[in-house]
């Protein structure tokens, strides 16, 4: 188990990338957006992106919102 | 017989090379759920719609997705920085949006007061400065003092959308005089962004000769907002088109419509 912030929340995960994080929490990667650590990890990245105990993952969509 | 000149060209407006026909961006909060909120998009005929960021509920993967409803073929997301009060939050936002999105035509809005929800002009700018060195093109929500508006043109803003009245509060517009000197002076499209309450607002200001108009609770609010996105849409066309045809002079007195000669 790897200790990380998910979405500001402190997390235990098995998910060695990226890509397994995003199907461990069981959603479609392909209506996400990934930050970790304060960059952008590109969508075709997701498998070659580790996931390191103390690492900041932001994990955001769209939402209805005007102003 | 002459044409009516409505039937010449098609009326359209174009912001960072993108065209479209509709004069009315839509928000897409505060409806009772995204199914409604997809039904007065569709009649509202608006062809963006304005779209925020947040995180991902962890706990509930499977919630009603935005996207599911209001869809990407049938809408241009316009994806904002609502809720941003700096201009790296608003930077790092709009990037996360362009990875999700895969466009980068932004609408950017850095706000001070929760109270009066103004947008902080100084922060605004120096995120603009960032954003366009990015490579986006910044569509920047403002207030409507004139002279921030022409620096946000030459920072590269590719539209300027003032205030009408506070978000959400359905005033109206209340600053017909900043709005015309903005107009006027802009190079890029001016939208009128947050103040409409109700279908004339959007008239007045359309008739002020901006490209277009951005509302949200005005639809979200009403009773029925399916019926009050067919009377923006309406509203719109209408305030375009008397913009268009040029209004009559005004006049203290009287002028009859009917003539004087021949009466019995």
């Amino acid at each position: 188990m790897t200790k990380i912030l998910l979405n500001g929340e402190e997390t235990e995960v098995l998910a060695a990338n990226v890509m397994a994080l995003i199907e461990q929490i069981g959603i479609d990667p392909r209506k996400v957006a990934v930050e970790r650590n304060l960059e952008i990890v590109p969508k075709s990245a997701y498998v070659a992106t580790p996931i390191e105990a103390g690492d900041r993952f932001e994990i955001v969509h769209f939402v209805g919102g005007g102003d | 017989m002459t044409e009516p000149t409505a039937a010449l060209s098609p009326d359209t407006w174009t912001v960072a090379g993108r065209t479209f026909s509709s004069r009315l961006i839509v928000g897409t909060g505060k409806y009772k759920d995204y199914a409604q909120n997809a039904a007065a998009a569709r009649a509202s005929g608006a062809e963006i719609v304005t779209v925020a960021v947040r995180r991902v509920n962890l706990t509930d993967p499977n919630q009603p997705m935005l996207m599911d409803y209001v869809k990407q073929d049938e809408f241009t997301y316009l994806p904002n920085t609502a809720g941003c009060f700096t201009g790296e939050d608003a930077v790092r936002t709009l990037r996360l949006a362009r990875e999700a999105g895969g466009w980068n035509l932004v609408k950017l809005e850095v706000l001070s007061d929760p109270k009066t929800l103004y947008p902080d002009m100084e922060e605004t700018l120096r995120s603009l400065k960032l954003l366009v060195k990015d490579g986006f093109d910044v569509m920047v929500y403002c207030s409507d003092d004139p002279v921030y508006a022409k620096k946000l043109e030459e920072a590269g803003a590719c539209a300027i959308m003032p205030l009408g009245a506070p978000i959400g509060s359905g005033l109206g517009i209340q600053n017909r005089v900043t709005l015309r000197i903005i107009i006027e002076n802009a190079k890029v499209p001016v939208l009128v962004d947050a103040g409409v309450g109700t279908a004339s607002d959007a008239a007045v200001g359309m008739e002020l000769g901006c490209d277009a108009i951005l509302m949200n609770t005005a639809i979200a609010e009403a009773k029925d907002p399916i019926r009050m996105a067919v009377a923006m849409k309406h509203a719109v066309i209408a305030g375009r088109e008397a913009y268009l045809a040029g209004r009559m002079a005004k006049k203290l007195y009287a002028d009859p419509s009917s003539p004087l000669a021949g009466l019995i």
